[in-house]
């Protein structure tokens, strides 16, 4: 794992820190958004706000699937999981997250509904080969990471003829959200206190290993805002974040790629054509945090609806409540931190998540709880 | 649920399949997505899926152009060190 341990290598990852000390101006700031929930969660596991000048800012972003996802989308899952003779397989992340009134999938379980966590699309095929007199639907979710595994697992089950097996599409695309995020704050109307005020962009590693980098144009040409692609180990971070030091420094405004040893111009050539073909957009997706965003989300194709669980079980969207007094939503839009939140660490916490943010290791809530808290309450 | 782990191949099963280790843990992982990947490369790897292949002479001269920035580095606090050698 000789690149690995490279890329955490503290002394390295010093050295950076101490680049961007010297080369941020102290007449300005620099606040910079990172999108991705991994990014995140390595920011706080590394401690690595603490080593940055007090100029340079880190924004956290939306780009947590499991914190996106609306209690609306939670609640058809429950209630596909609540018919006779299914089997709702789903990652991990997605069990305790609460949902209307607080109820979480782990609580739907408790009484009595079939629902199991899998580690893999791959898995639910196998509980559809295992279970031929069950009806298994896989909870997918997730952004262009997950969705080719997504597509691979369909088309297994098409290959096997399963006819038992379908998938509740709750993917998301990522610069659908991105968008969202920079329109807001160009938004001349919104009220100042909802403005989130951004000067440049760490993008999405993993994503991009999929889409490649293309997609974040928009960004530089419509917003003016430094993208640089970023890895998820703490000196692809801290590198990345020179970089659009570096780029707003000398005035210039691309997307830059920090990952090149995973993220091709292209992406995943395979990857992309497989979800081009199953998948296509939805008119409109509702984001926990960002409301409803036209284009945002997938669904399957006509040639493909017959792995729909959507159509398959009849259910409908609504629009739901989330929990009063969690700051979730202004979180993901990076206009609050946890700490703002007055149930932080309190009723809330990574045993009794009240609000997605502390659901999924990726979540600022859980990210700052597990890592900053007491960094926090010492200062 | 994004955190995706570099996974070494160890040997390529039939259809798509291959034997990985991540951490020292051997598992079988799917390769569609990555038909390239040879035994010894790295790919990047969610959910039980290669997603990519890691590209080890980009890795090098990433590490590499870092070098050329060491040899201007400050000294750091020594405490600051020993934070983020204790988080990792
Ligand atoms: S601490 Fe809990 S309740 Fe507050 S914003 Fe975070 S997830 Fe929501």
């Amino acid at each position: 794992m000789k690149h690995l341990t490279e890329y955490r290598d503290a002394d390295r990852a010093r050295m950076i820190a101490a680049a961007i000390g010297r080369e941020a101006l102290p007449e300005r700031r620099y606040r910079i958004m990172e999108f991705c929930g991994g990014h995140t969660h390595a920011i706080f596991r590394y401690g690595l706000q603490d080593l940055l000048p007090g100029n340079v800012e880190m924004v956290h972003g939306p780009g947590c699937p499991v914190c996106v996802l609306p209690a609306g989308r939670l609640d058809m899952a429950m209630r596909i999981a609540e018919m006779p003779g299914v089997i709702l397989a789903t990652y991990g992340d997605m069990m305790r997250v609460p949902g209307e009134k607080g109820r979480s999938l782990l609580k739907a379980k408790a009484e009595g509904a079939d629902i199991r966590m899998v580690y893999s699309a791959a898995d639910a095929v196998a509980l559809a080969r295992d279970n031929p007199e069950r009806q298994i639907v896989f909870l997918a979710i997730g952004f262009e990471t997950t969705t080719p595994p997504t597509a691979l697992a369909i088309r297994q089950a098409k290959a096997e003829g399963l006819a038992n097996f379908s998938v509740f599409v709750n993917h998301v695309l990522t610069p659908a959200a991105l968008a969202a995020i920079l329109g807001q704050s160009d938004d001349k109307d919104a009220d100042d206190r909802d403005m989130v005020e951004i000067d440049g962009i760490l993008g999405p590693s993993h994503v991009s290993v999929i889409t490649g980098y293309e997609p974040y144009e928009f960004a530089t040409k419509a917003y003016g805002k430094p993208v640089v692609i970023a890895g998820f180990e703490p000196v692809d971070v801290l590198q990345s974040i020179l970089m659009v030091v570096r780029q707003l420094n000398e005035q210039r405004c691309e997307v830059e790629n920090q990952y090149i040893r995973a993220v091709g111009t292209g992406g995943n050539a395979i990857a992309r054509k497989l979800m081009a073909d199953m998948f296509e957009r939805r008119q409109s997706f509702e984001w926990r945090g960002l409301g409803w965003i036209a284009d945002s989300a997938l669904k399957l194709r006509p040639e493909w609806q017959a792995f729909d669980a959507e159509l398959r079980f009849d259910v409908a969207y609504r629009s739901l409540a989330e929990t009063k007094s969690c700051e979730c939503p202004a979180i993901l839009r990076g206009q609050k931190k946890p700490v703002d939140c007055k149930l932080f660490a309190k009723a809330c916490t990574p045993e009794t998540p009240l609000g997605a943010c502390m659901v999924s290791a990726e979540g600022s809530c859980a990210a700052y709880y597990t890592y900053g808290r007491h960094r926090e309450a010492a200062a | 649920m994004c955190l995706a782990i570099p996974a070494e191949i160890l040997e390529l099963k039939a259809a798509g399949q291959a034997l990985v280790s991540v951490n020292g843990i051997r598992r079988v992982v799917n390769t569609e997505l990555t038909p390239e990947a040879r035994p010894g490369d790295y790919v990047v790897l969610h959910v039980g899926y290669a997603l990519g292949v890691i590209d080890e002479a980009e890795a090098r001269r990433t590490l590499a152009l870092l070098e050329t920035e060491g040899a201007l580095a400050d000294p750091f606090e020594d405490h600051e060190r020993a934070a983020l050698e204790a988080a990792s």
